[in-house]
């Protein structure tokens, strides 16, 4: 016991003395958390529309002016020509155009149809997607006013309707910022955890200072735990910190669930990140390898995790890699606990999965990791 | 001449030697590729839903069918109660409730108007929102195939065409994207730790002593990574054509040439990290935790830009990779030439010449 605490003062003191590496752990971390939700938002505004006119007529206006209140759409230019609108796409000054052919307005009342024709730069096919459809929408909101207009009223009540009434629950506001914090701070735990931990063991290894504590009465076991408890601390305080100082102060997330089941389900999921930087390290003779294997995985982690594109629409092949993924299963809780406030029965099979991995990591490097070379 | 040769092919041999490192360097394009081609995607798929049907008639069986045949959605037949919406929400179980009151047909028949309750788990709104729609879009479906009896007058038929990219790949949006991400990171990654090895091994002494001129001992560090990223390169690009049927429009040379520029900016930044620390770990530190998440994010392909707050628009500017992104997708996708990216272009030519500057600048020749 008393081997441990010292080991435990010299991590400390490690960690404390160098002053280029708290800011590393403490102050980007933050930084990130406070910034990055804000550039995270999937919402689609102000999508830049170039409109060819060839009718000029007293419906084109209308129909223009209608698109350019609707909030969504900017105004970025209106001509004549197909082909210098077009250039605009090219240019990324614009997304799409819509081009209004001649004789607009006289064809609709006296062939009763009349085509519109929307071009979508569908490079990114969400925001095409989703600007095709607003337009649509507009278009057909038009339509049905000038029918309106042109038809007495009665004659067209007759149709049935069904109205779709709907509630978002748990998030009514739809504010994307306080579905990403919870899976950007997981983000960031994880790599605090898992990268310092690797690195930290490597670098003795590398230093030649594990010699030193090889040839001492230091075991296994306490050499082990001398290094994950402090980063399993530094996990913890970076967590705390960044969900009531950040989560709460910058974007008003108050966990609706129980804090205390969170915390228990992070002090899991930090020894299982933990047990995999010192697998990792068991792995590595340089911190060069060390930080490329991390990375490697690290990336793989965030990007199976759900964090920014949803699992369900994933093949089923990939549906197994994000299966494996541990950081899936805490951003899972995370968002269940913090934003639905979920209890331990839902995620009783979370917790089952994460003993597994910790189990699964630690022991793996425990066994793998050698005192004499 | 020769000695330089020398020198460069020690930094080969370091490289070369270390097989976990070029495990991560070839690698992890290869996997990434892979997972933006085929895994990951911003379309909502298969995503579970449960119907209360209160009404169990014509109508709702008729709109539950649709739902039923959408790709989008998969009905979870277990719950048939609306008090189990909630724990199903809190399990996590869906992410959307349709409800059916009793009486829905006949409504519809005879009072010509009923309702529909729709209820999202909106703690991920994009999801939401998005699934929220495609019910709409059914239920107006079903609706046009009521009123087909009666025909509609003046009618405006908007006609969409999908430039670039006409069946919506996600694919053709994330190659770019991936290419910016893992030729910036990589590099940064690789040269940042280059120096501030040999700095804390103490190996540099002996380089510095040595005859060459010390800034071409920086030069050689970043060689052999110039030398692997055009490697990773036409994996990459060839992954992408034959695999993921991307679009190659434009000039591959000019695509060579804006790679390469990329590249030596990003060389140059890991070299500046290098030379600005003493340890490895801090390096390392500054180029994975500092920089992974902006980058991913402020390249733009996960995010639109242009959404983000406007002191962010600016901070996205500093990083390269959001230039180099719109420039694969100018020459890949639209085929553009030259004169379309020429201003983007000169952004990175300026960055790389800042960045190595200053990087000179601060490489010591002699230790303390």
């Amino acid at each position: 016991m008393n081997i441990l605490k010292f080991l435990l003062q010299k991590e400390f003191k490690q960690i404390f003395r160098d002053k280029s590496l708290l800011p590393m752990i403490f102050i980007v971390p933050i930084l990130q958390l406070i910034v990055m939700p804000l550039a995270a938002d999937f919402e689609i505004k102000n999508i830049n529309i170039s409109i060819v006119d060839h009718d000029h007529s007293s419906y084109s206006q209308t129909l223009i002016s209608k698109i350019t209140a609707s909030g969504y759409f900017r105004l970025n230019d209106y001509g004549n020509s197909y082909s210098s609108a077009l250039q605009q796409i090219e240019l990324d000054k614009s997304d799409l155009i819509l081009e209004i052919p001649q004789d607009f307005e006289k064809n609709l009342i006296r062939e009763n149809k009349q085509k519109l024709f929307i071009a979508v730069n569908a490079i990114n096919g969400t925001k095409a997607n989703l600007g095709g459809a607003y337009l649509s929408n507009i278009i057909i909101n038009f339509n049905k006013e000038i029918r309106n207009k042109l038809i007495p009223a009665q004659k067209f009540s007759s149709a049935p309707t069904i109205e779709v009434v709907s509630s978002n629950w748990y998030n009514p506001y739809l504010n994307y910022a306080i579905f990403m914090v919870p899976g950007i701070l997981v983000t960031l735990v994880t790599m605090v955890g898992a990268y310092m931990c690797a690195l930290n063991i490597v670098k003795e290894k590398e230093v030649g200072t594990i010699e030193q504590i090889n040839v001492t009465p230091i075991k296994k076991y306490h050499f082990i735990l001398g290094k994950l408890i402090p980063f399993w601390l530094i996990g913890m305080f970076v967590f705390t910190i960044g969900l009531f100082l950040v989560g709460r102060l910058f974007y008003g997330i108050i966990p609706v669930g129980s804090v205390f089941l969170l915390y228990v389900f992070l002090a899991l999921f930090l020894v299982a990140v933990l047990g995999l930087g010192l697998l990792i390290s068991t792995y590595s003779e340089t911190q060069q390898q060390a930080m490329s294997v991390a990375f490697f995985f690290m990336m793989i982690f965030m990007l199976m995790s759900g964090l920014f594109t949803s699992i369900d629409s994933m093949p089923s092949w990939a549906k197994i890699i994000a299966k494996c993924n541990p950081v899936t299963y805490f951003i899972e809780v995370m968002r269940m606990v913090v934003l639905k406030g979920s209890g331990l029965n839902d995620i009783k099979y979370h917790f089952l999965v994460m003993i597994g991995f910790a189990l699964f990591f630690n022991v793996w490097a425990v066994i793998n990791y050698k005192k004499t070379n | 001449m020769k000695q330089f040769l020398a020198f460069i092919r020690k930094e080969f041999y370091h490289v070369f030697r270390d097989s976990k490192t070029l495990l991560m360097l070839f690698g992890l394009p290869i996997i990434q590729i892979l997972l933006f081609g085929f895994a990951l995607t911003n379309e909502i798929k298969n995503s579970k839903i449960i119907v209360c049907d209160y009404a169990k008639d014509a109508a709702s069986q008729r709109i539950i069918n649709q739902i039923e045949a959408s790709k989008s959605f998969e009905i979870e037949k277990s719950l048939l109660s609306h008090n189990q919406i909630e724990d199903a929400f809190k399990s996590g179980k869906i992410k959307l409730a349709v409800v059916f009151p009793a009486n829905f047909n006949d409504d519809l028949m005879h009072l010509n108007k009923s309702k529909l309750q729709v209820i999202a788990d909106a703690s991920d709104p994009n999801t939401a929102t998005t699934l929220t729609n495609y019910i709409n879009l059914i239920v107006s479906d079903y609706q046009r195939e009521l009123m087909r009896t009666n025909k509609i007058p003046y009618q405006i038929i908007p006609e969409i065409r999908m430039l670039y990219n006409p069946e919506l790949k996600g694919a053709t949006n994330f190659v770019p994207g991936v290419m910016a991400l893992v030729l910036l990171l990589v590099c940064v990654l690789m040269t940042s730790v280059s120096i501030v090895r040999e700095k804390e091994k103490g190996t540099m002494e002996v380089l510095l002593v040595s005859p060459i001129n010390p800034f071409l001992v920086i030069i050689a560090k970043a060689l052999p990574y110039f030398f692997l990223s055009i490697i990773n390169l036409t994996v990459i690009l060839l992954m992408s054509y034959f695999l993921l049927d991307m679009p190659f429009n434009g000039s591959v040379l000019l695509l060579y040439f804006e790679s390469s520029l990329l590249i030596l900016a990003a060389l140059s930044l890991g070299l500046l990290i290098s030379n600005s620390t003493d340890s490895q770990q801090i390096a390392m530190l500054i180029s994975l935790m500092g920089m992974l998440i902006p980058t991913l994010l402020f390249t733009g392909f996960l995010f639109p830009i242009e959404n983000m707050p406007l002191p962010l628009q600016v901070i996205a500017n500093i990083v390269p990779s959001k230039w180099y992104y719109i420039i694969v997708k100018s020459i890949m996708i639209k085929g553009l030439g030259i004169k379309a990216i020429w201003k983007e272009t000169l952004v990175l030519v300026g960055m790389t010449v800042f960045l190595l500057l200053v990087s000179l600048k601060k490489f010591k020749i002699r230790l303390e």
